[in-house]
């Protein structure tokens, strides 16, 4: 009996090895192609020589992005979304986030049903769309003439975000919330004091939800930013995708590298300040879900 | 809760009576003076509500305004009035799109096939291999060796829409030589999967390939990610459960069967109520970066339908907002009632509800 029952644990164990190592190489592959494409020469990547490591290496491809002021702009454009867009998202929910997660807030039903009903229900993308042609005629009538400003405002609020939070400020203690009270803290102080510190690793990973989703927005960016100079990165990503396997365009391509390697050079020039903080900012991913998955 | 006399009664010693206790006269007093209880409340209280100020306004502006827009779909449009100034027209485009019979209202239909194909193919592959995942990180008991390989699988996660799909699109390229096409198909092509021809036409230009590009590419994203619920279900198991199982003869399978999974099922639950809930909530983004002209077939689903024949109309092919927003209306409304039924069927069957 104790015979069997250790071969058919052995033998998970060793396909679970087998896979996870398959997937997990598989998950990093496309990444370590792309950087060895980006530096390879002409030939290597037009006739497909390269598998895995780079071959007659140039870094050609990456100066003539970095020469390209299109691509500093965009790059700017996308820290100055992520920035703003992210601390506009994070100073809102919190505060309502706060105030829901008071027991004593009348209509709190109503007003926690009137967020949840939003991850029920959209609008779909054309009222959406018809509906940022009205915010950007009210926008640039009180002065705001720059769209970066519309992406900021009118975008990227999320329901889940700010009842992940709402739990979190739920799950503080009243005892501390009271001692706060005693000692003549008003309502921003308990706030400030209290909660923000002692929910501080549900309000790192908001932070980082918030984040990533406007470090990476694209379609919104697109669709309402319409002058060139202040897409983000992400839009100028696809543009050149768009231009570079366009064959009329690429006909006269004369260079010592592919039109693939900056394509590449591109990917991994977006990529590379996520894969940097990113070791840093895993373990509130991870936390995140476990917070937001379960509630019984 | 039952309420008893002595809650609302007191006994007055001096007159000899019973008389409405001070805390029912509050009671009472509030009952019929309802709103300016309210009112007081809250200008007692106004710097917890001004708080809530933003977040509502946000919410208004750019959540239920766009629904209100929404209504354009029962009006005549010309894209020129606003949604209150226009004539209801009624059904008449949902007829259109649902009858007509033309070109248009076969692509909607096409679109409406393809959402529901898209996305109960995510249910089916999508969520079980995320389960398999967690299993699998929990049969490796070395932290740094599992650290290693949740780091690579939660990695794509990270990735944008645009940069998966700026790389899906590279791998699998098309080439005037097999030599030169993406670095997948000429795997694949090496391996016998694919023909050689198939390889230098690009598989995003294959209808046949789009379903299949787009899960495993879902998967690839998202199934590391998608784990560390579970795998936080997992491994909040006790060890005592499996050392029982195992006195009783118990072998992996066993264990999986009578251990793991039952301690998991209420997670298991919750994440499909949320999964079925976002069914129709097909990623648009990235259906719109990976599909083209050739590849419509399988790859349209409802939003880009509505998004190619309005807003991203080329060359005044517009079919106009109200038609397209007839076609969300009615992609919207199926997936809400998939949210409310699911969550109902949940409390019901164990008493677990999301919402």
């Amino acid at each position: 009996m104790k015979r069997k029952l250790e071969i058919s644990e052995l033998i998970f164990k060793i396909i679970s090895y087998t896979l996870l190592a398959i997937f997990s190489l598989a998950c990093l592959y496309p990444f370590v192609y792309a950087i060895s494409a980006s530096i390879s020469g002409i030939h290597a990547v037009e006739y497909g020589e390269i598998v895995l490591f780079p071959k007659d290496i140039q870094f050609e491809a990456f100066g003539r992005m970095f020469n390209n002021n299109m691509f500093w702009n965009s790059y700017s454009n996308t820290l100055f979304i992520t920035l703003y867009g992210t601390l506009f998202s994070m100073v809102t929910s919190i505060l309502g986030a706060y105030a829901l997660s008071k027991k004593r807030l009348l209509f709190r039903t109503p007003f926690n049903f009137f967020l949840v009903f939003t991850m029920w229900f959209s609008a779909g993308i054309v009222p959406q769309y018809l509906n940022y042609l009205d915010t950007r005629a009210v926008f640039n009538k009180i002065g705001i003439m720059d769209d970066k400003w519309l992406v900021v405002i009118a975008m990227g609020m999320a329901a889940m975000n700010i009842i992940l939070l709402r739990n979190a400020f739920e799950g503080v203690p009243s005892e501390v919330e009271e001692a706060a009270i005693v000692d003549g803290a008003t309502e921003m102080q308990v706030l400030t004091n209290v909660f923000i510190p002692m929910s501080q690793s549900t309000i790192a990973t908001v932070a980082l939800f918030f984040a990533i989703s406007r470090w990476n927005g694209y379609f919104w960016a697109r669709q309402m930013i319409s002058n060139a100079n202040e897409h983000p990165l992400q839009v100028f990503i696809r543009l050149q995708l768009e231009n570079f396997t366009n064959p009329e365009v690429m006909a006269g391509w004369n260079e010592p590298y592919a039109s693939d390697s900056v394509i590449y050079a591109l990917i991994v020039c977006s990529i590379v300040p996520i894969l940097i903080i990113y070791p840093f900012i895993q373990k509130y991913f991870a936390k995140g879900t476990n917070v937001g998955g379960v509630k019984e | 809760m039952k309420v008893r006399a002595a809650d609302y009664l007191v006994y007055d010693k001096d007159k000899g009576v019973y008389q409405l206790s001070p805390e029912q006269v509050v009671r009472d007093d509030v009952e019929k003076h309802y709103w300016a209880h309210v009112g007081r409340t809250i200008l007692k209280d106004w710097r917890l509500y001004l708080m809530l100020v933003p977040m509502l306004l946000i919410f208004l502006f750019w959540r239920y305004f766009p629904m209100y827009e929404l209504l354009g779909c029962f009006k005549v449009s010309d894209n020129v009035l606003p949604v209150s100034q226009q004539l209801f027209s009624g059904f008449s485009y949902f007829k259109r799109l649902l009858l007509a019979g033309d070109g248009l209202s076969t692509d909607f239909w096409r679109a409406m096939r393809n959402t529901f194909i898209l996305s109960f193919y995510g249910l089916c592959f999508g969520f079980p291999i995320p389960i398999i995942l967690a299993l699998f990180f929990n049969e490796v008991r070395s932290d740094a060796a599992r650290s290693v390989f949740q780091v690579l699988t939660y990695l794509p996660k990270f990735m944008s829409t645009v940069v998966m799909t700026t790389l899906i699109a590279m791998l699998v390229k098309q080439a005037s030589l097999v030599s030169g096409a993406g670095i997948v198909s000429q795997a694949l092509a090496g391996l016998g999967f694919i023909s050689v021809e198939t390889a230098k036409g690009g598989l995003l230009n294959l209808p046949s390939f789009f379903r299949s590009i787009y899960q495993i590419s879902g998967i690839w994203e998202g199934a590391g990610y998608d784990s560390i619920v579970f795998f936080a279900a997992i491994i909040a198991i006790s060890p005592t459960s499996y050392e029982a199982a195992q006195i009783d003869g118990a072998n992996k399978w066993a264990q999986m069967r009578y251990v793991v999974l039952p301690s998991i099922l209420s997670t298991i639950v919750i994440m499909l109520i949320t999964r079925i809930g976002s069914l129709l909530n097909i990623g648009y983004e990235k259906v719109l970066l990976l599909y083209n002209a050739q590849t419509y077939v399988t790859a349209d689903v409802v939003s880009t339908f509505a998004y190619r024949n309005s807003i991203g109309a080329v060359g005044g092919s517009s079919a106009g907002s109200g038609l397209a927003s007839a076609a969300e209306m009615m992609n919207n409304v199926i997936g809400m009632l998939l949210v409310i039924g699911s969550n109902t069927i949940a409390k019901k069957a164990s008493n677990t509800s999301l919402y």
